[in-house]
Protein backbone atom coordinates (compact mmCIF):
# COMPACT_ATOMS: atom_id res chain seq x y z
CA UNK A 1 0.00 0.00 0.00
CA UNK A 2 1.47 3.57 -0.93
CA UNK A 3 2.30 6.26 1.97
CA UNK A 4 1.40 9.30 1.34
CA UNK A 5 5.00 11.86 0.63
CA UNK A 6 6.37 13.54 3.77
CA UNK A 7 5.99 17.16 4.69
CA UNK A 8 8.98 19.28 4.09
CA UNK A 9 8.80 22.99 5.51
CA UNK A 10 7.65 25.75 3.73
CA UNK A 11 10.83 27.91 4.79
CA UNK A 12 11.08 31.22 4.22
CA UNK A 13 10.96 31.86 0.80
CA UNK A 14 7.27 30.82 -0.12
CA UNK A 15 6.75 34.62 -0.61
CA UNK A 16 7.62 33.57 -4.21
CA UNK A 17 4.23 32.03 -4.82
CA UNK A 18 2.64 34.74 -3.11
CA UNK A 19 -0.34 36.48 -4.69
CA UNK A 20 -1.32 39.17 -2.80
CA UNK A 21 -5.07 38.85 -3.94
CA UNK A 22 -5.53 35.21 -2.97
CA UNK A 23 -6.31 37.04 0.49
CA UNK A 24 -10.06 38.78 -1.05
CA UNK A 25 -12.05 35.80 -1.25
CA UNK A 26 -14.55 38.08 -2.70
CA UNK A 27 -12.39 39.05 -5.24
CA UNK A 28 -14.57 37.23 -7.85
CA UNK A 29 -17.41 39.13 -6.84
CA UNK A 30 -18.86 36.32 -4.46
CA UNK A 31 -22.25 37.55 -3.04
CA UNK A 32 -23.20 37.45 1.03
CA UNK A 33 -21.84 39.75 4.25
CA UNK A 34 -18.37 40.60 3.50
CA UNK A 35 -16.00 40.18 6.56
CA UNK A 36 -12.24 40.69 7.49
CA UNK A 37 -10.44 38.03 9.76
CA UNK A 38 -7.23 39.15 10.91
CA UNK A 39 -5.12 38.71 13.81
CA UNK A 40 -1.59 38.59 14.68
CA UNK A 41 0.25 34.72 15.19
CA UNK A 42 3.13 34.67 17.86
CA UNK A 43 5.30 32.32 18.76
CA UNK A 44 6.77 30.54 21.94
CA UNK A 45 8.87 33.31 22.69
CA UNK A 46 6.24 36.09 22.38
CA UNK A 47 7.76 37.02 19.26
CA UNK A 48 5.24 37.77 16.08
CA UNK A 49 5.46 35.49 13.48
CA UNK A 50 6.51 37.46 10.26
CA UNK A 51 6.87 34.85 7.51
CA UNK A 52 4.15 32.45 7.96
CA UNK A 53 1.60 31.57 4.95
CA UNK A 54 -2.06 31.73 6.75
CA UNK A 55 -4.45 29.78 4.35
CA UNK A 56 -8.32 29.99 4.98
CA UNK A 57 -10.95 27.14 3.93
CA UNK A 58 -14.86 27.26 4.70
CA UNK A 59 -17.55 24.87 3.05
CA UNK A 60 -19.78 27.39 3.63
CA UNK A 61 -21.19 28.91 1.76
CA UNK A 62 -19.99 26.31 -0.98
CA UNK A 63 -17.28 27.18 -3.19
CA UNK A 64 -18.69 28.15 -7.45
CA UNK A 65 -17.19 30.10 -9.87
CA UNK A 66 -17.55 33.23 -7.59
CA UNK A 67 -16.41 32.11 -4.44
CA UNK A 68 -13.08 30.18 -4.55
CA UNK A 69 -14.08 29.52 -0.62
CA UNK A 70 -10.19 29.29 -0.25
CA UNK A 71 -7.59 31.89 0.43
CA UNK A 72 -3.83 32.78 1.45
CA UNK A 73 -2.05 35.60 3.53
CA UNK A 74 1.18 36.70 4.50
CA UNK A 75 1.66 37.67 8.09
CA UNK A 76 3.26 40.90 8.02
CA UNK A 77 6.33 42.45 10.29
CA UNK A 78 4.01 42.32 13.30
CA UNK A 79 2.97 38.82 12.42
CA UNK A 80 -0.51 40.17 11.36
CA UNK A 81 -2.38 38.54 8.54
CA UNK A 82 -6.22 39.69 6.68
CA UNK A 83 -8.64 37.94 5.00
CA UNK A 84 -11.36 39.43 3.32
CA UNK A 85 -14.38 36.71 2.88
CA UNK A 86 -17.87 35.52 3.06
CA UNK A 87 -19.19 34.95 6.43
CA UNK A 88 -20.05 31.07 6.42
CA UNK A 89 -22.75 29.20 7.53
CA UNK A 90 -23.70 26.60 9.75
CA UNK A 91 -22.32 22.73 8.19
CA UNK A 92 -23.37 19.34 8.99
CA UNK A 93 -21.19 17.98 11.33
CA UNK A 94 -21.42 13.62 12.10
CA UNK A 95 -24.65 11.96 13.15
CA UNK A 96 -27.31 14.11 13.23
CA UNK A 97 -25.29 17.06 14.41
CA UNK A 98 -24.74 20.86 12.83
CA UNK A 99 -21.34 22.56 13.57
CA UNK A 100 -21.37 26.11 13.97
CA UNK A 101 -20.14 28.47 11.53
CA UNK A 102 -16.46 28.33 11.28
CA UNK A 103 -13.24 28.90 9.07
CA UNK A 104 -10.74 25.83 9.03
CA UNK A 105 -7.26 27.90 9.32
CA UNK A 106 -3.76 26.33 8.41
CA UNK A 107 -0.52 27.82 9.34
CA UNK A 108 2.49 27.33 7.17
CA UNK A 109 5.98 28.64 8.33
CA UNK A 110 9.59 28.38 8.79
CA UNK A 111 10.56 26.33 11.99
CA UNK A 112 7.21 24.38 11.34
CA UNK A 113 7.89 21.17 9.04
CA UNK A 114 4.45 19.86 8.67
CA UNK A 115 1.17 22.42 9.53
CA UNK A 116 -0.41 23.55 11.74
CA UNK A 117 -4.65 23.64 11.67
CA UNK A 118 -7.24 25.03 14.16
CA UNK A 119 -10.59 26.84 13.62
CA UNK A 120 -12.11 29.90 14.17
CA UNK A 121 -15.20 30.70 15.34
CA UNK A 122 -17.73 33.26 15.72
CA UNK A 123 -17.98 35.27 19.35
CA UNK A 124 -21.34 36.28 18.79
CA UNK A 125 -23.09 32.86 17.48
CA UNK A 126 -25.33 30.77 20.29
CA UNK A 127 -25.14 27.63 18.11
CA UNK A 128 -21.31 27.66 19.11
CA UNK A 129 -22.86 25.56 22.11
CA UNK A 130 -23.64 23.32 20.41
CA UNK A 131 -20.86 22.67 18.22
CA UNK A 132 -19.12 19.45 18.68
CA UNK A 133 -15.41 20.34 17.66
CA UNK A 134 -15.99 22.99 20.60
CA UNK A 135 -17.38 20.66 23.00
CA UNK A 136 -14.83 18.21 23.24
CA UNK A 137 -12.47 21.10 24.66
CA UNK A 138 -13.28 21.29 28.49
CA UNK A 139 -11.07 23.88 29.67
CA UNK A 140 -12.93 27.37 28.69
CA UNK A 141 -9.40 29.08 28.38
CA UNK A 142 -8.28 26.65 25.68
CA UNK A 143 -11.68 26.51 23.95
CA UNK A 144 -11.71 30.08 24.01
CA UNK A 145 -8.65 30.11 21.70
CA UNK A 146 -10.83 28.86 18.95
CA UNK A 147 -12.86 31.70 19.06
CA UNK A 148 -12.98 35.10 17.09
CA UNK A 149 -13.88 38.24 18.99
CA UNK A 150 -15.60 41.18 16.99
CA UNK A 151 -13.30 44.42 16.48
CA UNK A 152 -16.16 46.35 15.72
CA UNK A 153 -18.24 46.51 12.33
CA UNK A 154 -17.22 43.51 10.05
CA UNK A 155 -14.02 43.02 11.22
CA UNK A 156 -13.18 39.52 13.35
CA UNK A 157 -9.82 39.29 15.38
CA UNK A 158 -8.49 36.07 15.57
CA UNK A 159 -4.69 36.25 16.82
CA UNK A 160 -2.95 32.58 17.43
CA UNK A 161 -0.23 31.19 19.71
CA UNK A 162 2.32 28.41 18.43
CA UNK A 163 3.11 27.02 21.74
CA UNK A 164 3.81 28.34 25.64
CA UNK A 165 1.17 30.35 27.69
CA UNK A 166 -2.43 30.51 25.59
CA UNK A 167 -1.62 28.15 23.34
CA UNK A 168 -4.09 27.63 20.50
CA UNK A 169 -5.61 24.59 20.18
CA UNK A 170 -4.39 23.07 16.97
CA UNK A 171 -6.39 20.05 15.24
CA UNK A 172 -4.33 16.54 14.47
CA UNK A 173 -6.30 17.03 10.74
CA UNK B 1 -27.12 12.27 5.80
CA UNK B 2 -24.33 9.89 5.06
CA UNK B 3 -21.28 10.88 6.99
CA UNK B 4 -17.79 12.09 5.52
CA UNK B 5 -15.56 8.74 4.75
CA UNK B 6 -12.23 10.38 6.79
CA UNK B 7 -9.22 10.29 5.82
CA UNK B 8 -6.14 8.24 6.84
CA UNK B 9 -3.58 8.85 9.59
CA UNK B 10 -0.14 8.88 8.90
CA UNK B 11 1.58 5.51 8.42
CA UNK B 12 4.20 5.63 11.24
CA UNK B 13 7.34 7.34 11.20
CA UNK B 14 6.22 8.61 7.34
CA UNK B 15 6.13 12.23 8.79
CA UNK B 16 7.88 14.56 9.88
CA UNK B 17 7.80 15.73 14.17
CA UNK B 18 7.34 19.85 14.29
CA UNK B 19 9.33 19.22 17.86
CA UNK B 20 12.54 18.37 15.74
CA UNK B 21 15.59 20.08 17.69
CA UNK B 22 18.59 19.55 14.68
CA UNK B 23 16.36 22.11 12.73
CA UNK B 24 16.59 24.92 15.27
CA UNK B 25 14.09 27.30 14.26
CA UNK B 26 11.17 24.38 15.50
CA UNK B 27 12.39 25.72 18.73
CA UNK B 28 9.53 28.30 19.32
CA UNK B 29 7.08 27.43 16.82
CA UNK B 30 5.85 23.80 17.74
CA UNK B 31 3.21 23.53 19.92
CA UNK B 32 3.47 22.05 23.27
CA UNK B 33 -0.46 20.50 23.80
CA UNK B 34 -1.45 17.28 22.08
CA UNK B 35 -3.32 18.25 18.74
CA UNK B 36 -6.91 17.68 19.23
CA UNK B 37 -7.84 14.45 17.51
CA UNK B 38 -11.44 14.99 15.51
CA UNK B 39 -13.15 12.70 13.11
CA UNK B 40 -13.05 14.66 9.87
CA UNK B 41 -16.10 16.09 8.81
CA UNK B 42 -16.93 18.28 5.91
CA UNK B 43 -14.76 20.94 6.42
CA UNK B 44 -11.68 18.65 6.03
CA UNK B 45 -13.18 16.59 3.36
CA UNK B 46 -13.98 18.45 1.03
CA UNK B 47 -10.72 21.26 -0.22
CA UNK B 48 -10.51 24.04 -2.57
CA UNK B 49 -10.38 23.10 -6.45
CA UNK B 50 -8.87 25.18 -8.72
CA UNK B 51 -9.19 26.36 -11.82
CA UNK B 52 -6.72 27.24 -14.73
CA UNK B 53 -9.06 30.22 -15.71
CA UNK B 54 -8.30 31.63 -12.09
CA UNK B 55 -4.61 30.11 -11.62
CA UNK B 56 -3.07 30.45 -15.02
CA UNK B 57 -0.61 27.46 -15.50
CA UNK B 58 3.57 28.50 -15.10
CA UNK B 59 4.96 25.29 -16.69
CA UNK B 60 8.23 26.89 -18.22
CA UNK B 61 10.08 28.51 -15.54
CA UNK B 62 12.88 29.38 -18.22
CA UNK B 63 10.78 31.27 -20.39
CA UNK B 64 13.09 34.56 -21.18
CA UNK B 65 16.39 33.24 -21.19
CA UNK B 66 17.19 32.52 -17.68
CA UNK B 67 21.27 30.70 -16.20
CA UNK B 68 21.61 27.32 -15.04
CA UNK B 69 21.04 23.59 -15.88
CA UNK B 70 17.58 22.90 -18.02
CA UNK B 71 15.94 20.34 -16.32
CA UNK B 72 12.38 18.83 -16.90
CA UNK B 73 10.74 17.35 -13.95
CA UNK B 74 8.11 14.49 -14.43
CA UNK B 75 5.58 13.00 -12.15
CA UNK B 76 2.45 11.08 -11.12
CA UNK B 77 0.52 12.15 -7.99
CA UNK B 78 -1.83 9.51 -6.90
CA UNK B 79 -3.15 8.85 -3.33
CA UNK B 80 -2.43 5.95 -0.78
CA UNK B 81 -5.21 4.07 -2.47
CA UNK B 82 -3.44 4.12 -5.60
CA UNK B 83 -5.82 6.22 -7.79
CA UNK B 84 -4.56 9.00 -9.71
CA UNK B 85 -5.23 12.35 -8.68
CA UNK B 86 -6.76 14.13 -11.64
CA UNK B 87 -6.80 18.20 -12.42
CA UNK B 88 -5.22 19.23 -8.72
CA UNK B 89 -3.10 22.26 -9.04
CA UNK B 90 0.58 21.69 -8.13
CA UNK B 91 2.71 24.93 -6.75
CA UNK B 92 6.57 24.94 -7.17
CA UNK B 93 9.19 27.26 -6.39
CA UNK B 94 12.51 27.30 -5.85
CA UNK B 95 16.32 28.90 -6.10
CA UNK B 96 18.34 30.28 -8.88
CA UNK B 97 21.22 28.16 -10.66
CA UNK B 98 23.31 30.24 -7.88
CA UNK B 99 21.14 28.93 -5.17
CA UNK B 100 19.75 32.74 -4.75
CA UNK B 101 15.74 33.62 -3.90
CA UNK B 102 14.06 35.91 -6.12
CA UNK B 103 12.74 37.47 -2.67
CA UNK B 104 14.27 40.71 -0.48
CA UNK B 105 14.74 37.99 2.48
CA UNK B 106 17.37 35.86 0.81
CA UNK B 107 20.80 37.61 1.53
CA UNK B 108 23.05 35.13 0.11
CA UNK B 109 25.86 36.80 -1.87
CA UNK B 110 25.37 34.69 -5.13
CA UNK B 111 24.19 36.40 -8.06
CA UNK B 112 20.64 37.16 -9.03
CA UNK B 113 19.15 35.87 -12.10
CA UNK B 114 16.58 38.59 -13.25
CA UNK B 115 14.97 36.90 -15.61
CA UNK B 116 14.28 33.84 -13.16
CA UNK B 117 11.06 34.35 -10.66
CA UNK B 118 11.33 31.12 -9.54
CA UNK B 119 7.59 30.23 -9.22
CA UNK B 120 5.74 27.35 -11.25
CA UNK B 121 2.54 26.31 -11.78
CA UNK B 122 1.22 23.16 -13.06
CA UNK B 123 -1.78 21.28 -13.29
CA UNK B 124 -2.03 17.15 -13.44
CA UNK B 125 -3.94 15.63 -16.10
CA UNK B 126 -6.62 13.07 -16.19
CA UNK B 127 -4.23 10.30 -15.57
CA UNK B 128 -2.40 12.47 -12.37
CA UNK B 129 0.51 12.81 -14.54
CA UNK B 130 2.39 16.24 -14.89
CA UNK B 131 5.28 18.41 -15.87
CA UNK B 132 7.28 21.13 -15.94
CA UNK B 133 10.55 22.92 -17.52
CA UNK B 134 12.92 24.49 -15.00
CA UNK B 135 16.85 24.85 -14.12
CA UNK B 136 18.53 22.83 -11.19
CA UNK B 137 18.40 25.14 -8.43
CA UNK B 138 21.20 25.69 -6.70
CA UNK B 139 22.80 24.80 -3.10
CA UNK B 140 22.68 27.21 -0.60
CA UNK B 141 23.89 28.04 3.41
CA UNK B 142 21.77 28.72 6.26
CA UNK B 143 22.36 29.29 9.63
CA UNK B 144 21.17 26.67 11.25
CA UNK B 145 24.18 25.56 12.60
CA UNK B 146 28.25 25.88 11.71
CA UNK B 147 28.43 25.93 7.57
CA UNK B 148 24.73 24.48 7.25
CA UNK B 149 24.28 24.29 3.24
CA UNK B 150 20.41 23.02 2.48
CA UNK B 151 20.41 20.24 -0.35
CA UNK B 152 19.08 21.43 -4.09
CA UNK B 153 15.49 21.32 -3.91
CA UNK B 154 12.85 22.23 -5.32
CA UNK B 155 9.41 22.74 -3.08
CA UNK B 156 6.24 21.66 -3.86
CA UNK B 157 2.40 22.35 -2.76
CA UNK B 158 -0.28 19.88 -3.60
CA UNK B 159 -3.69 20.16 -2.49
CA UNK B 160 -5.82 17.05 -3.88
CA UNK B 161 -9.28 16.77 -3.35
CA UNK B 162 -9.76 17.76 0.44
CA UNK B 163 -8.68 20.14 3.44
CA UNK B 164 -6.98 17.29 4.91
CA UNK B 165 -5.28 16.01 1.50
CA UNK B 166 -3.05 19.29 1.62
CA UNK B 167 0.46 19.14 1.67
CA UNK B 168 3.97 21.07 1.22
CA UNK B 169 6.98 19.32 0.50
CA UNK B 170 10.33 19.06 -0.97
CA UNK B 171 12.11 17.44 -3.83
CA UNK B 172 15.67 16.87 -3.73
CA UNK B 173 18.06 15.35 -6.24
CA UNK B 174 19.74 12.37 -6.20
CA UNK B 175 23.40 11.40 -5.27
CA UNK B 176 23.57 15.06 -3.43
CA UNK B 177 26.17 14.78 -0.80
CA UNK B 178 24.34 17.37 1.01
CA UNK B 179 21.37 15.05 1.75
CA UNK B 180 23.16 12.96 4.29
CA UNK B 181 23.72 16.14 6.46
CA UNK B 182 20.40 18.21 6.26
CA UNK B 183 18.51 18.49 9.50
CA UNK B 184 15.27 19.21 7.25
CA UNK B 185 14.88 16.38 5.26
CA UNK B 186 16.38 13.78 8.25
CA UNK B 187 13.19 15.36 9.88
CA UNK B 188 11.50 12.16 8.35
CA UNK B 189 12.04 9.27 11.00
CA UNK B 190 11.55 6.09 8.09
CA UNK B 191 14.38 6.11 5.52
CA UNK B 192 12.17 4.54 3.09
CA UNK B 193 9.86 7.81 3.25
CA UNK B 194 12.60 10.19 3.29
CA UNK B 195 14.21 8.53 0.15
CA UNK B 196 11.22 9.05 -1.30
CA UNK B 197 11.58 12.89 -1.33
CA UNK B 198 14.34 12.30 -3.72
CA UNK B 199 13.83 12.06 -7.41
CA UNK B 200 14.67 9.70 -9.77
CA UNK B 201 17.06 10.66 -13.41
CA UNK B 202 14.60 9.34 -15.91
CA UNK B 203 16.48 9.00 -19.11
CA UNK B 204 12.79 8.79 -20.62
CA UNK B 205 12.24 12.19 -19.38
CA UNK B 206 15.60 13.44 -20.59
CA UNK B 207 14.94 15.00 -23.97
CA UNK B 208 17.81 14.74 -27.09
CA UNK B 209 20.09 17.79 -26.86
CA UNK B 210 17.96 19.91 -24.38
CA UNK B 211 17.29 19.27 -20.87
CA UNK B 212 17.93 15.93 -18.46
CA UNK B 213 14.90 14.49 -16.79
CA UNK B 214 13.59 13.95 -13.51
CA UNK B 215 10.49 12.05 -11.76
CA UNK B 216 9.26 12.73 -8.67
CA UNK B 217 5.90 10.80 -8.19
CA UNK B 218 3.43 12.19 -4.96
CA UNK B 219 1.03 10.15 -2.65
CA UNK B 220 -1.62 12.40 -1.03
CA UNK B 221 -3.62 10.96 1.52
CA UNK B 222 -5.94 7.89 1.36
CA UNK B 223 -9.57 7.42 2.61
CA UNK B 224 -9.97 4.56 5.66
CA UNK B 225 -12.61 3.05 4.08
CA UNK B 226 -13.76 2.38 0.56
CA UNK B 227 -16.66 4.08 0.42
CA UNK B 228 -19.84 1.38 -0.47
CA UNK B 229 -21.19 2.42 -4.03
CA UNK B 230 -24.91 2.19 -4.71
FE1 LIG C 1 14.39 26.33 -0.13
Amino acid sequence: MPVATAFQTIGPYWHLLEHAEQADLTRFGAQGETIMLSGAIRDGNGDPVTDAAVELWQASPPADASFPGWGRARTDANGVYRFTTIRPGPVPGRGNTQQAPHFAITIFARGILTRLCTRAYFADDPRNGADPLLNLIDDPARRATLIAQSAGGTVWRFDMVLQGANETVFLDI
Amino acid sequence: MTDPITFRPAAAGSQPDNNSPQYRSTGARHPRQALLGWAHTVTETTGPQFHPTHFPPIADLTAGGVMGERIIVRGRVTDEDGHAVPNTMIEVWQANAAGRYNHPGDTHDAPLDPNFSGEGRVFTDANGWYQYLTIKPGAYPWGNHANAWRPNHIHYSLFGTGFATRLITQMYFPGDPLLALDPIFHTVPDEAARNRLVATFDLDVTRQDYALGYRFDVVLRGRLATPMEG
